[in-house]
């Protein structure tokens, strides 16, 4: 139980820390290295209530893909981050009155909080002793039964997706040369290779 | 295990998602040459889902786990849907091909966002609605965004992605509040607890509330009801002008579909609650549509104004929340897209030498230049306006009859004071079509497509009151199925 609540403390710590050097830090690189470790102590955290599943998407798909998109959009486009994070400060008391005005009305929502009373009947997948069965079992059986129809809805949405960015982005430029493999293979060696005569102490 | 789910409730949307892959597919083959071609078919793919819309029971089926549903309401919802979303389809084809705007996918994401609003229509879970939701809205980003050499187009693509993203913030949150209290996202089960529990003191918690506040609020973004409006003009000019067509009418009658479905079904036993927000938005809507729209002068800016007053009126049956409000805003949206569908028809026509243009002084003289185009841009706003016989007059009436019924005075006097109000633009553009001195005529050649679509959208409002029996009886049952599940 110690090493548990150790572990937990440790990875919150770090979280929290890094979150705060994320917004805090001047390198916009270095903030995006912050994020990635943020990411990673998130997932330690999934880890420690038996979450491991999600702590491996979050790994994956965060640090994997969003993190180093990020890096790259970071790195590629030349953005003067100075000059945009110098209006920052007054902002502040704007952000800290909403984040407050927010902070009270969760107290409030939370504070009369009721749970419904009869819950485990109501609810309609109710989750498996996680001794029984790892998470990615769980989730697998019922993506794919009970809700298949989402599942076939997200797909869609990505397909979307796709199809937007194609749309907003491709554009057929003139004069980029492209490969042809089919004209590339069917060359023969005389359209390509001519063989000269050189004569001696000439040159070509 | 559970076993396989029965398709057949979900047919046409089955069938839509397949044949829009296929005509993906087939458009990616043949090049965006045959556009016209994949439209058509798209306008026919749309024909073919509503037949089976209605050849579908007409009893409530639910499938997929609880998670979609079919019922009388939902097929009259989904039949408008695909209308207006055929109609639009068939009056962009001319349009796309002029403005260099021709691609295969133009058709195909049409269908796509259509699917979308189907599965909103249908949804019978908050996953569900969320779902259908997004399929929706991101087709619906990108075909704002459609003409990405135009900065305008571009701006409004972007405005939309931001604040629709937002908005969907803020309906997941309050959707999450929700299941935080009930402990399920199904509307079957919610209503069912909440008819148990609600009346009782002390289970209508403050969590609720506020998760209730937060959805409505998410939902009211997507019909662009005031307070939740500000994207609507911008976005609205900056689209392409088919697109907008598309935005004024498909979106709005899936939207609203599904937040009365929402509020009736799962929240039906807290009435109380959400009636003044349906309220409050309902009345700012129809006097902001009314007052903002007097000094527009742009005629695109100018429908998305008068589509936030048209959402307000539709709300007020909404804000009875009785069978018969439902009724009435079944039957405001079903005329809506018949006068909304035909004047974005006539605002396709508007070109000069050959280039769009979109000023309300633009229409100077059109009754000189062109009499049959003049006529039926009088029949729209005579019906938009809610000037006897045209349908629209019809459609305000029913809306506040069940707003008086359900003993909200002061809701229907103010809206009818609205109207007046909104009567003055509309007034207006006749005024300019009649009165002015044409400057510069506009173009004479009007596609086939077009005449058809204008003169059968005029036709249907004017001649409406001989035959209303069929759309009123078809609201009427729509209605009740709600109100017996």
């Amino acid at each position: 139980m110690i090493v548990q609540s150790l572990a937990f403390y440790l990875f919150a710590a770090i979280l929290v820390a890094s979150a705060v050097m994320v917004i805090a830090a001047r390198n916009p690189v270095h903030s995006v290295l912050f994020l990635i470790l943020a990411f990673f102590n998130a997932a330690g955290l999934f880890v420690l209530i038996g979450a491991e599943f999600v702590a491996m998407i979050l790994v994956i798909v965060y640090v994997g893909a969003v993190a180093v998109l990020f890096l790259f959009v970071v790195m590629m486009l030349d953005i003067n981050f100075r000059e945009l994070r110098s209006g920052a400060l007054q902002y502040l008391p704007v952000g800290i009155t909403v984040g407050l005005v927010l902070l009270v009305e969760l107290a409030l929502v939370l504070g009369t909080w009721v749970i419904v009373p009869d819950l485990a009947a109501v609810s309609g997948a109710p989750t498996p002793a996680p001794d029984q069965i790892n998470n990615t079992h769980a989730l697998g059986l019922l993506i794919y039964t009970h809700y298949a129809y989402l599942f076939q809805a997200a797909g869609l949405i990505l397909l979307i997706a796709m199809i937007g960015a194609i749309v907003l982005t491709l554009r057929s430029r003139e004069g980029v040369r492209r490969q042809n493999i089919s004209a590339q293979v069917s060359r023969r060696r005389d359209q390509v290779v001519a063989i000269r005569k050189v004569p001696t102490r000439g040159g070509v | 295990m559970t076993e396989f789910p029965v398709l057949t409730p979900a047919l046409p949307e089955i069938f839509m998602a397949l044949s829009a892959i296929t005509l993906l597919m087939l458009g990616v083959f043949r090049g965006d040459g045959d556009t016209r071609l994949i439209s058509y078919l798209t306008v026919g793919v749309e024909v073919v889902a509503a037949v089976l819309v209605l050849t579908g029971s007409g009893v409530r089926e639910v499938t997929f786990s609880n998670l979609f549903v079919m019922d009388s309401f939902g097929a009259f919802m989904k039949v408008l849907v695909l209308m207006g979303s055929a109609l639009s389809v068939l009056v962009s084809i001319n349009y796309i091909e002029r403005e260099q705007m021709k691609r295969i996918e133009f058709p195909v994401l049409m269908l796509l966002a259509t699917l979308g609003m189907m599965m909103m229509v249908s949804a019978n879970d908050l996953i569900s609605l969320y779902v259908g939701l997004e399929l929706q809205s991101l087709a619906l980003y990108v075909l704002a965004a459609f003409r990405r050499d135009h900065a305008k187009s571009s701006e409004a693509g972007l405005k939309y992605f931001v604040l629709g993203a937002l908005s969907s913030g803020m309906l997941l949150y309050g959707a999450s509040l929700v299941y935080g209290f009930a402990g399920t996202t199904n509307f079957s089960v919610l209503a069912d607890l909440f008819a148990g529990h609600g009346q009782q003191a002390g289970h209508t918690s403050i969590g609720l509330i506020a998760g209730l506040t937060f959805v409505a609020a998410g939902l009211a973004f997507k019909i662009s009801a005031v307070p939740f409006h500000m994207w609507t003009p911008d976005v609205y000019e900056g689209a392409p002008t088919p697109v907008t067509a598309f935005f004024a009418v498909a979106p709005k009658v899936a939207a609203i579909a599904l937040f009365v479905r929402l509020l009736i079904e799962p929240f039906g036993s807290m009435v109380d609650q959400w009636r003044q927000i349906i309220y409050f938005t309902a009345l700012a809507s129809m006097v902001l549509g009314s007052f903002a729209a007097i000094g527009q002068t742009n005629i695109k800016r100018l429908m998305a104004y008068s589509s936030i007053g048209h959402i307000g009126f539709a709300l007020v049956g909404l804000a009875a929340g009785t069978e018969l409000g439902v009724r009435g805003v079944m039957f405001y949206m079903a005329i809506y897209i018949f006068m909304n569908i035909g004047t974005f028809g006539i605002i396709l026509c508007m070109r000069q030498n050959g280039r769009m243009v979109e000023e309300i002084t633009d229409l100077a003289g059109l009754s000189k230049t062109h009499p049959m185009l003049a006529l039926a841009m009088l029949i729209f706003m005579f019906s938009m306006a809610g000037i006897p016989p045209a349908a629209g007059f019809f459609a305000k009436l029913f809306v506040f009859q069940a707003a008086i019924q359900a003993h909200l005075y002061s809701l229907a006097i103010l809206g009818v004071l609205a109207s007046v109000v909104g009567a003055f633009y509309y007034l207006r553009i006749i005024k300019v079509m009649y009165f002015d001195e044409p400057v510069e005529p506009l173009d004479r050649n009007i596609s086939g497509e077009m005449t058809l679509v204008i003169a059968g959208t005029s036709l249907f409002t004017l001649l409406f009151f001989f035959f209303p029996s069929p759309l009123l009886n078809g609201a009427a049952a729509a209605a009740a199925s709600l109100f017996a599940g």
